[in-house]
């Protein structure tokens, strides 16, 4: 495997998708080559950082907007129905 | 916080479903006879007209679709409007919801759609995601900087700082890549889920995905590569 064909298949790769048969093809020259082992790593960290960040806070005011919309939009369906 | 599975073979993103820790001012839970976990159930209460069903999908998805539509508009008023638009007619269509796919997932794609809707009337001609896609051939760029980030470089910043940076870099990304990594790696949805909202072939959304972490890495570089944390 070349360092091309590992940067194609490193979101298989990540996932753990990648068949077996790839896998250790492509862990054989992560073993043999800095530059794509430096870049897997730091993808691999990159989702993660991303993944663990907390989220966005849902601000109190934007919440009782949508459910004093919701509420209103219940009571005009039952007025219909 | 929700961590990020890591299997001993790779990466996989917080599962379909799998919820963030709750503030303090997690409402209180709705008097409803139906059974909390089964989202089935309460679509089919919510179509037989139980309001109180459906508060609770609300509920239970509020502040994911209102992250997501801040995380792709990047603004709050739009993330507001797109949230308010999605519950709306996810509840205005409920009756043609078949249950094919999960309802969180017909809400997402209602989601990221009126979501692209304000990206397309704020740039006009410059948001598609129909535009076709660079060659799939990864990134000529990707080992043009190559250095190690060491251990834990996101502890190299305090959170506010680290949350900046990150809401910094994926807006920057082009948003067809910034909607297929934030449902694929933040949403924790699967290829073919991901596929289905965007209405593109799975492959599509590989290669997306592939450019957009390519493209993140690259962005969080400068940060926190090692000669800068030390």
């Amino acid at each position: 495997m070349n360092c091309k064909k590992v940067i194609l298949e490193l979101t298989s790769y990540l996932d753990g998708v990648l068949d077996s048969t790839m896998r250790i093809d492509l862990e054989q020259h992560l073993s043999r080559c800095t530059d794509c082992r430096l870049v897997v790593d730091t993808t691999r960290k990159t989702i993660q950082i991303f993944c663990n960040s907390e989220p966005v806070p849902l601000p109190e005011d934007v919440r009782k907007r949508l459910h004093t919309a919701l509420l209103e939009r219940f009571r005009r369906n039952a007025k219909t129905t | 916080m929700v961590p990020c599975q890591m299997s001993a073979t790779g990466f996989r993103a917080k599962p379909p479903g799998a919820h963030w820790n709750v503030s303090a001012t997690e409402p209180k839970p709705l008097a409803s006879t139906i059974v909390r976990d089964d989202e089935a159930a309460l679509v089919s209460a919510a179509k037989g007209g139980d309001t109180s069903a459906f508060e609770e999908l609300v509920n239970r998805y509020e502040r994911k679709i209102f992250r997501l539509g801040m995380n792709i508009t990047q603004n709050k008023e739009d993330a507001e409007d797109v949230m308010q638009d999605a519950f709306m007619k996810s509840y205005q269509n409920l009756d043609r919801f078949q249950g094919d796919s999960r309802f969180y997932t017909w809400l997402v794609r209602i989601a990221v759609n009126e979501a692209l809707m304000k990206l397309r009337k704020r740039r006009p001609n410059q948001v598609s995601l129909d535009e076709p896609l660079p060659g799939t051939d990864g990134d000529d760029s990707v080992f043009r900087e190559i250095e190690d980030w060491g251990p834990s470089p996101e502890k190299k910043f305090a959170q506010t700082e680290l949350n900046e940076i990150l809401n910094g870099v994926i807006g920057e990304l082009d948003p067809i890549f910034r909607v297929a990594f934030l449902l694929r790696d933040e949403e924790g949805l699967s290829t073919e889920e991901t596929a289905q909202i965007l209405g593109i072939s799975e492959a599509a959304v590989k290669s997306r995905l592939l450019r957009a972490r390519l493209k993140l890495r690259q962005k969080l570089n400068k940060y926190f590569r090692r000669s800068e944390t030390q």
